[in-house]
C-alpha cells in the first residue's frame, strides 16, 4: 500500500505529514504535486495542512480548483479514502466533499496550542481509539471555526458522523474548552460514505513522544490497517 | 552640485558627499547618489559600528563564515550539518506600520538564511515597546504580533521563542527584532558570490515596485522626527509569495547552474548585487530595462532603489540557466536576466543601451568609516546613585503582598502565552520544548542532537552601565541555555541604539561593545552575524542601549532535559550560587525599581568568572540526568523564579529560610548567577559530588501549594492566577 500527500503552493504539512509516515510509522509515501495529472495509484490520499495559495479569496478556495482535485473527487467518489487535516479540511469544505464551511476564529486570531478531543471511534480513521477516548493533538489555525445549518448538523450528529470534538482533558465540552468557536465544537467529521476525513487539528505533529505526545499516529495506524485488509 | 534636500532624503552629509566628489573626482549624477546613498547608509555601511565590530571575537573552531562576509552566520554542529542564523531588526518600519512592519522584518531575516542554502528551521523574536496602558502603543504591539504571525505562519516556520518587554523609552521607537535559524549540509552553504566574468545575474520573485525607496537610508539611518510622513517607505509583505521563493531556491541551490544567492533586502538590487560582486572581486552590468516592474513608467533610479520584498537574486553559469527556469516556472515565480558580472571593478547601470552610471565599486562600497572614540572625548557619564526609601524596609505583610501583587501583574512579569498562541510553534516536528520556559529545544531528525536557543536582553541593565550590561545580556542569554543542559556554541546580536553622533549614544555603543568583548572571549563563544540599527530616537528621547542576544546552544537527545518548574511533590529544592537572597545593588535597573520609581539607576555588580563557572556545573548537573527542574533568576528577583517554579506544575515550596526585614531587596533583587534547582532526594549525594567546592545549598521541598518561607507565607492560589492571566490589556 501507498500514501500520496498532495503539495499544493503554500502547503507546509507535507514534509511533517511525510515524515510521521515514512520514518516513524514506517509505511511508503510520496507527494503528488497539485499540477499532475494522476494520483498514481496511491490508496490512500492526504491533503495535508499549510496556506494553500496563500489562503487568497477564502482558505481552501483556489485549491479546490486546481488539476489534482478532479482527480481526488473522482477517487473519493469511488470510496477511496482521504484526509484533509487543516487547510485540506477547508479544500475538503470548498470542494464539495465535506459539509459545512471553515470561518474566522471566534477571537479572530491565529491559534496554536494542544488541543484535547473527544473521539467517536465508529469511523474508519479512528477505530483504534476507544470510544469517548480524549486525546490531545495541536491545532495551528486562523479559520478553523466550523458551521453548518441546523438541518445539516442535525443530520451529522444523527449520523454520528462527528469523529472529534474540543473538550476538557476530562471530556468536558463546555463553550470554555472550544478554541475556535466550531457550532457544537465539531474538529473533525466523515463524509456520508465515511471514506473522507476532514479535522483541524494535526496529527501529524503529534505522532512522537519527544515532540509532547503520539496520541495522532492512531488515526494514520487505524485508516492504514482498514485499507490494509481490504488491497 | 549637489542639494542640501536630496542629500538630507539619502542622509548623506556634505562632508560625506565631499568625500564621493573626491574619490570619484568628480560629481556623481543623480543615479550614482542615490547608489551611494544606499551603500554609504547605517543600514549597509554599518559607518558607526564597523571599527568596534572588529574588536569581537567572531568564529570559534566551529564557525564556517567569517561574520559579515555573507547573508548570515553558518557553525557546524556534526553529522555533516551546519546552523544558519542571524537577528535583523525591523524597528523603524514597524513604527510607521506595525503589522507590515513586522511581518516584512520576519520575510527579510528567512531570506537571509535561504540564500545561503539552508531550510529555515525557527523564528525567535524580541520586541520592545512602551507601556500597554497608552493606546497608540498597544496597537502598535497589537499590529506586530499580528504582523509576525501573519507571516511567519504562512511560511510554515516555527516561532519557538523569544520575548516582550515594556519600558516607557520605547515610547516613539518600537524595537522589532527577529531570528531565524535555518539548517543546512555543511557542503551544501551557497555564498553570496559569482565565479568568474561572464556569470548572469537573475532577479526572481516579485516584480519590482515603488515601495520602500530610500528604506536603507530614509528609514534606518535618520533619526525618527524627520521620517513619520515618509509612509511610502515601508514595504508590503507577500508570505505565500516568500514560501514559494524558499521552496523554489533550496530545490535549485543543488543544480549545476546555480553559482551563489543573495537577498534583495534594504536597498534593493542596488546593494544585492553591487556586495555580491565586491565578494568576487568581480564588476557588475545591470540593465534596468530587463527588471520586470510592477507599475509603469518606473526610472532606473526607482528600479534600482526599490525595496520591494520576495526578491532574490542568482548568480547563474551561462548556458546552464535552464534548469533553473525550469524549477521557477514549476514553482509559478518570475524571473529575469537583468545583468551579467563583468571583469573589473565597475558597476554600470544601464537603460537598455544607455549607459546611465558607471562608477567603481570600491568606491562605492567603502562607506566612511566613523571613531567614535573621537566623539566622546569629553563626554562623562551620568550617575544616579540609588537607595531605598525607609517604608520599603518596613516589614509588614500587607505592604508587601502590596508590591508583590504589582510585580507579578507587571507586563514585563507575566505569562506571554496570548502572543505565543499566534504563533505556529510546532511545524516541522522538531520543537521539543515549547515557547514560554527558558530556552526553546529543537531536535535535529537523523541525529542525537537537540539545539536550544535563547533570544534576550536587558535593556535596562545596559542603561545603568552599558559595559556590565552587555556582559550580563550575554551571560543570561547563556545561561537560559546552560539551565536546561545546553551548551551555548554561537551567538548572533541584534544592536539597538540611540543616535551614534552624539556622545551618549557613541559612550553606549563603545561601552557595550566592550562588555561584549569580555564576555565572548571569557565564554569562548563567537558572533557570528548580527544587525545593527542604530538612530532609535525621536521626540527629545532615545531608547535605552537594547542589545538583543540570540545565543544557540546543543546538546544530547539522551539527556533529560530539566523542566523550568516544580515536579514533584517532596522533591528538594536547592540554589546554586552564593546567597538566596537579593542586594540593595540588585534592584539597580530592576523591576521593582521600575515600579517605585519609573526609573532604572545605581550600580551593577556582575562577577562573569563566577557566572562561567556557574553555568558549567548547571550543565554537568542535567549531563548526569540530576535534575527534574531548573530556572535561573532573573527579571522581578528570587520570589519571581519561584512563583513561576510553582506555576508550571502548579505546585508550591517550603523554604527553611526567614525573609530578612529588608525585604525589598531581598525578594525582588536581581543579582546575577543564581539557579533554582529540584531534584529527587535520592539523588543528594551525587548532586553534593559534582557541585563539590561550589556555591551550593539544599534550601527547601517542594509541596503542594503556596511559598513558605520561615516568618511568612505568599499564598500562590492569586499569584499564579495573576500570572497567568497574562498582559494587563488584550495584545
Amino acid at each position: 500500500m501507498k500514501i500520496g500527500i498532495v503539495v499544493f503552493p503554500g502547503t507546509w504539512s507535507d514534509r511533517d505529514t511525510f515524515y510521521a509516515l515514512s520514518e516513524v510509522i514506517k509505511i511508503e509515501s510520496e507527494y503528488i504535486w497539485h499540477k499532475d495529472q494522476s494520483l498514481n495509484n496511491c490508496d490512500f490520499i492526504i491533503l495535508p495542512g499549510g496556506f494553500s495559495y496563500g489562503d487568497y479569496l477564502r482558505t481552501g478556495a483556489i485549491a479546490s480548483f486546481s488539476p489534482i482535485m478532479e482527480k481526488v473527487i473522482e477517487f473519493s467518489k469511488q470510496g477511496g479514502a482521504v484526509l484533509g487535516i487543516c487547510n485540506g479540511f477547508q479544500i475538503l469544505c470548498e470542494s464539495n466533499l465535506l459539509p459545512g464551511i471553515l470561518i474566522k476564529n471566534k477571537n479572530l486570531d491565529f491559534i496554536c496550542e494542544r488541543s484535547f478531543l473527544k473521539v467517536n471511534n465508529q469511523s474508519i480513521y479512528s477505530d483504534q481509539y476507544k470510544q469517548n477516548e480524549i486525546i490531545n493533538i495541536p491545532i495551528s489555525h486562523g479559520e478553523g471555526n466550523f458551521q453548518l445549518d441546523k438541518y445539516n448538523l442535525d443530520k451529522l450528529e444523527e449520523e454520528e458522523r462527528i469523529i472529534f470534538r474540543y473538550s476538557s482533558e476530562t471530556g468536558d465540552e463546555t463553550e470554555i474548552y472550544n478554541p475556535n468557536g466550531s457550532v457544537n465544537n465539531i474538529a473533525g467529521i466523515v463524509n456520508s460514505k465515511g471514506n473522507v476525513l476532514g479535522m483541524m487539528p494535526h496529527p501529524e505533529k503529534a505522532s512522537e513522544k519527544i515532540l509532547g505526545g503520539e496520541d495522532g499516529k492512531r488515526i494514520f495506524t487505524s485508516i492504514i490497517e482498514n485499507i490494509s485488509q481490504n488491497v | 552640485m549637489y542639494n542640501l534636500e536630496t542629500l538630507k532624503e539619502l542622509a548623506l552629509t556634505v562632508p560625506e558627499y565631499n568625500s564621493i566628489v573626491d574619490k570619484l573626482e568628480r560629481e556623481p549624477n543623480e543615479l550614482e547618489l542615490g547608489l551611494f546613498g544606499a551603500l554609504w547608509s547605517e543600514h549597509c555601511g554599518y559607518k558607526h559600528t564597523k571599527k568596534l565590530l572588529r574588536n569581537i571575537k567572531s568564529t570559534s573552531k566551529l564557525t564556517i563564515t567569517n561574520a559579515g562576509e555573507e547573508n548570515a552566520g553558518a557553525i557546524n554542529i556534526g553529522d555533516g550539518k551546519a546552523i544558519v542564523m542571524k537577528i535583523e531588526s525591523h524597528n523603524h518600519p514597524s513604527a510607521i506600520e506595525p503589522y507590515e512592519g513586522a511581518a516584512t522584518g520576519i520575510g527579510g531575516i528567512v531570506r537571509d538564511i535561504f540564500a545561503m542554502g539552508a531550510r529555515p528551521i525557527a523564528l525567535l523574536n524580541s520586541l520592545r515597546f512602551s507601556n500597554l496602558e497608552n493606546v497608540k502603543n498597544l496597537e502598535i504591539a497589537k499590529g506586530v504580533v499580528r504582523g509576525i504571525s501573519g507571516y511567519g505562519n504562512c511560511l510554515g516556520i516555527p516561532n519557538i521563542g523569544g520575548e516582550c518587554f515594556f519600558d516607557s523609552c520605547y515610547e516613539s521607537n518600537p524595537l522589532v527584532n527577529a531570528m531565524c535559524v535555518g539548517i543546512v549540509d555543511t557542503d551544501k552553504i551557497l555564498s553570496a558570490k559569482a565565479e568568474k566574468p561572464g556569470d548572469l545575474l537573475l532577479l526572481v520573485g516579485a516584480e519590482t515596485g515603488r515601495d520602500g525607496i530610500h528604506g536603507a537610508s530614509g528609514l534606518a539611518s535618520q533619526n525618527f522626527e524627520e521620517t513619520t510622513e515618509l509612509r511610502s517607505a515601508v514595504q508590503v509583505g507577500n508570505p505565500f509569495l516568500e514560501k514559494l521563493l524558499i521552496e523554489a531556491c533550496l530545490e535549485i541551490s543543488s543544480l549545476k547552474g546555480l553559482v551563489g544567492m543573495q537577498d534583495c533586502g534594504a536597498a534593493g538590487i542596488t546593494s544585492a548585487a553591487i556586495e555580491m560582486a565586491k565578494r568576487s572581486n568581480l564588476g557588475i552590468s545591470i540593465d534596468v530595462s530587463k527588471v520586470p516592474t510592477r507599475e509603469k513608467m518606473m526610472t532606473p533610479y526607482e528600479i534600482m532603489l526599490s525595496e520591494s520584498q520576495e526578491r532574490m537574486l542568482l548568480a547563474v553559469t551561462p548556458n546552464e540557466e535552464k534548469e533553473i527556469f525550469e524549477v521557477f516556472d514549476k514553482w509559478d515565480l518570475k524571473c529575469a536576466i537583468i545583468g551579467e558580472f563583468i571583469e573589473g571593478n565597475d558597476a554600470s547601470v544601464y537603460n537598455k543601451n544607455n549607459l546611465l552610471s558607471k562608477t567603481p565599486i570600491n568606491i562605492l562600497t567603502e562607506a566612511p568609516e566613523y571613531d567614535l572614540e573621537k566623539i566622546i572625548v569629553d563626554f562623562k557619564p551620568k550617575k544616579h546613585s540609588f537607595t531605598l526609601e525607609k517604608k520599603y524596609i518596613s516589614f509588614e505583610k500587607q505592604i508587601i503582598d502590596k508590591y508583590l501583587n504589582k510585580i507579578i501583574n507587571s507586563n514585563n512579569i507575566v505569562s506571554k502565552k496570548s502572543i505565543f498562541q499566534k504563533y505556529d510553534h510546532h511545524v516541522q516536528t522538531n520543537t521539543v520544548i515549547e515557547p514560554g520556559q527558558d530556552a526553546a529545544v529543537i531536535r535535529i531528525k537523523g541525529t542525537e542532537k537537540m539545539l536550544l536557543f535563547s533570544c534576550d536582553g536587558n535593556s535596562r541593565y545596559c542603561h545603568v552601565d552599558p559595559k556590565t550590561g552587555a556582559e550580563i545580556s550575554i551571560a543570561e542569554a547563556c545561561r537560559n541555555v546552560s539551565v536546561m543542559g545546553g551548551n551555548p556554541i554561537a551567538i548572533t546580536d541584534g544592536l539597538n541604539f540611540g543616535d551614534p553622533t552624539t556622545p551618549r549614544g557613541a559612550y553606549e555603543l563603545i561601552e557595550t561593545f566592550k562588555g561584549f568583548s569580555t564576555a565572548c572571549e571569557k565564554f569562548d563563544i563567537p558572533i557570528i552575524s548580527g544587525n545593527a540599527s542604530l538612530f532609535n530616537e525621536g521626540h527629545d528621547s532615545s531608547i535605552y542601549p537594547t542589545p538583543i542576544i540570540g545565543v544557540m546552544g546543543i546538546m544530547n537527545k539522551k539527556n533529560k532535559i530539566p523542566s523550568l518548574g516544580f515536579d514533584k511533590i517532596g522533591d528538594s529544592v536547592g540554589l546554586l550560587g552564593k546567597k538566596f537572597w537579593g542586594s540593595t545593588k540588585g534592584l539597580s535597573g530592576s523591576e521593582f525599581q521600575n515600579i517605585i520609581s519609573n526609573n532604572s539607576k545605581g550600580e551593577l555588580s556582575f562577577d562573569i568568572d563566577y557566572e562561567i563557572v556557574l553555568q558549567k556545573q548547571i550543565r554537568t548537573l542535567v549531563d548526569n540526568n540530576l535534575l527534574e527542574s531548573a530556572h535561573d533568576t532573573s527579571l522581578g528577583g528570587i520570589i519571581v523564579a519561584l512563583i513561576k517554579a510553582c506555576n508550571f506544575n502548579n505546585l508550591g515550596v517550603e523554604i527553611n529560610k526567614l525573609l530578612p526585614e529588608d525585604w525589598a531587596p531581598a525578594m525582588f533583587g536581581e543579582d546575577q548567577s543564581r539557579v533554582i534547582f529540584s531534584f529527587q532526594s535520592k539523588n543528594k549525594g551525587k548532586i553534593s559530588k559534582v557541585l563539590a567546592g561550589f556555591d551550593w545549598e539544599e534550601i527547601g521541598i517542594v509541596t503542594s501549594k503556596d511559598i513558605i518561607f520561615k516568618n511568612i507565607t505568599f499564598e500562590t492560589d492569586n499569584l499564579l492566577k495573576s500570572y497567568n492571566k497574562g498582559f494587563s490589556t488584550k495584545l
